[in-house]
């Protein structure tokens, strides 16, 4: 504390001696105050429950090539789009230093035919359109987020627009030809 | 006592426009103590402790408790199976409630041995009631909300109290439970109350304190701070015997909730509430058994008075009697350790309460520790009687029959001649 009741000299080695004990006391009680907070701090993280609802499993038989879907996974969209071989052609076609985010086709699908991509525009976590037919696919043939307009092209990648990156990839794995699980 | 100087220029900026800290510095720090105060002294400060821990439990469960009938069980069961840590927090409220009345009924007893209740603490002491309504009503409402059995059928049988009243018991009733049964908007205000009651109590603390401060800290003797020489600042000498306690207190709360987490409670609140069967044997918690058998011993009518009412009557007069000792109690002596004869009363007064938790916790009509012929209802009665006469009957008429031992001249002396004979 500023306030120092002792003020002469022969107190010294005392005054040193009970600072190390005030400082080793309150050291250690912070170590144990921050041990008790831990759990606390931690029942705020994701549930086992939440956990064992983080994968899904997606059949990909019933959409027609051209089209696309949305799933529901960890309480986000995700954007599944069978792509037409222009699509893919275009996504290829782009050259990397035009990109905002550079990142190639390839690195972004497993199968060529298949764009999945988590459906929250990185710029302030909107949905872009473009999934459902008929809505607006930006300038790019990809997605177009309504918000404050970024234009996604057909690998998802973000080419005009605030959003900083890509849309994000998910983790996935093809089950079959036709089922993937997405988490 | 003078303001105190601060040399760091943040510190003091602020002070100058809110003295906060100095006024912290006033009750955390230099807050002139009696030098003699024993072990006995902690328990303030622990309830203290135990009401922001329930505090702080309380609202990390809440991120995860459902106030829903249909889902109010699951949630809690959710908790202890997939929240992180959701056991620990949960086994710390639930042995929480428990710690923390018995540290205040520790901090009560202390008061009663004492006379901490006396002039010029009547306000300290009443608030201290206040403190102790407040955490029975919230300890109550907080056991419903799992919505168990007990939880249902605890609810049940508390506002039910309500209907022993003439004309208004009926519709009273109804209103509490804002429907015609215990039901969801039941659970809903509980809930509601629940999170509500705790900061009512932080409130009554800050004028328990504030009072406390006002009139200084009782002390084993009973004798009030005359001279400097009998106080001692309250840190490093109390905020170090506190932190000790606190440790001590700690192994014993782990301890519950480690090793015997449902030792206080009932196995029935595990199974979901069914409003179409009541469990055979239905007690309330542990805190509340004393109180519940003043309520069972009522079995009589007195002046066409139904033993319903007279029973709630009577459980309610067994808190508020406290409210005027302050005047019962005639003797001129604070401190049991000079009353001889008191002494032996109060002593009589811890057990009689003892006794009349055991027979909360029987059947009314077990026998008493097993001994033939002493039926629990016999001797719920007895205690009951001793109960109120102790207040009504001894505490006025002791302290005007006792001789009491001499006093001390003053703190300082009583530590020194104890120091002398040691």
């Amino acid at each position: 504390m500023s306030q120092t009741v002792h003020s002469s000299g022969e107190h010294q080695p005392d005054e040193n001696r009970r600072d190390f004990l005030t400082l080793a006391t309150t050291a250690v009680g912070a170590v144990g105050v921050g041990c008790a907070l831990l759990p606390f701090v931690d029942s705020m993280n994701p549930s086992k429950d939440v956990l064992a609802l983080a994968s899904v499993e997606v059949n990909l038989a019933n959409i027609p090539v051209g089209q696309a879907i949305k799933v529901m996974w960890r309480g986000k969209p995700v954007f599944i789009r069978h792509r037409t071989e222009r699509e893919i052609n275009e996504a290829e076609d782009v050259a990397l230093n035009e990109l905002v985010d550079p990142q190639s086709d390839d690195a972004r699908v497993e199968k060529k035919e298949w764009l999945i991509v988590v459906g929250v525009c990185t710029h302030l976590g909107c949905i872009p359109m473009g999934t459902a037919t008929g809505e607006t696919r930006g300038d790019y043939d990809g997605w177009y987020c309504p918000c404050h307009g970024s234009h996604y092209d057909t690998s998802g990648r973000i080419r005009r627009g605030p959003a900083p990156l890509n849309l994000v990839v998910p983790e996935y794995e093809f089950l079959t030809d036709t089922s993937v699980r997405i988490g | 006592m003078s303001a105190p100087q601060w040399n760091n220029k943040v510190v003091k900026w602020v002070d100058d426009r809110l003295p906060v800290i100095s006024m912290l510095h006033h009750s955390a720090y230099e807050y002139p103590t009696p030098k003699n105060l024993s072990y006995m002294w902690n328990f303030g400060s622990l309830a203290g402790f135990v009401l922001v821990t329930m505090i702080l439990s309380g609202i990390f469960l809440v991120m995860n408790y459902t106030p829903h009938t249909d889902m109010a069980f699951e949630s809690v069961e959710r908790i202890m199976r997939d929240v992180n840590y959701g056991w620990l927090i949960r086994y710390i409220h639930m042995n929480g409630a428990s710690m923390f009345f018995i540290v205040v009924f520790i901090h009560i007893f202390r008061g009663l041995y004492y006379g901490s209740y006396k002039a010029p603490r009547e306000m300290l002491w009443w608030i201290g009631i206040l403190i102790l309504l407040a955490m029975m009503a919230t300890a109550f409402m907080g056991y419903v909300l799992p919505w168990g059995q007990m939880s249902f059928w605890g609810a049940t049988v508390i506002t039910n109290l309500f209907s022993a009243f003439p004309i208004i018991g009926d519709p009273l009733v109804t209103w509490l439970w804002g429907g015609f049964s215990v039901d969801n908007p039941t659970l809903n205000r509980f809930f509601s109350l629940h999170y509500l009651m705790p900061f009512v109590i932080l409130g009554l603390v800050v004028l328990h304190v504030w009072a406390l401060h006002t009139v200084r800290s009782n002390n084993p003797t009973g004798v009030e701070i005359k001279t400097p020489q009998d106080s001692i600042p309250f840190h490093p000498y109390y905020t170090i015997k506190d932190l000790y306690g606190l440790g001590v207190f700690l192994i014993f709360f782990s301890a519950f909730v480690f090793f015997a987490p449902d030792y206080l409670g009932h196995p029935d609140n595990y199974i979901p509430a069914n409003p179409l069967v009541t469990p055979p044997y239905i007690v309330p918690e542990w805190y509340f058994l004393p109180f519940y058998a003043i309520l069972r011993s009522i079995d009589f009518t007195i002046f066409g008075i139904p033993a319903k009412l007279l029973g709630v009557l009577a459980m309610f007069a067994s808190i508020v009697i406290l409210f005027v000792i302050p005047w019962l109690d005639t003797s001129k002596v604070r401190s049991s350790k000079f009353r001889p004869v008191y002494k032996w009363f109060f002593w009589l007064f811890v057990i009689d309460t003892f006794i009349l938790g055991y027979c909360g916790a029987k059947a009314p009509d077990d026998y008493f520790l097993g001994i033939p012929g002493l039926k629990v209802i016999v001797m719920g009665q007895l205690s009951t009687l001793y109960y109120f006469a102790h207040f009504l009957v001894v505490m006025p008429l002791v302290g005007k029959m006792e001789r009491t031992k001499p006093l001390p001249a003053s703190i300082s002396e009583s530590v020194l001649k104890e120091g002398a004979n040691a």
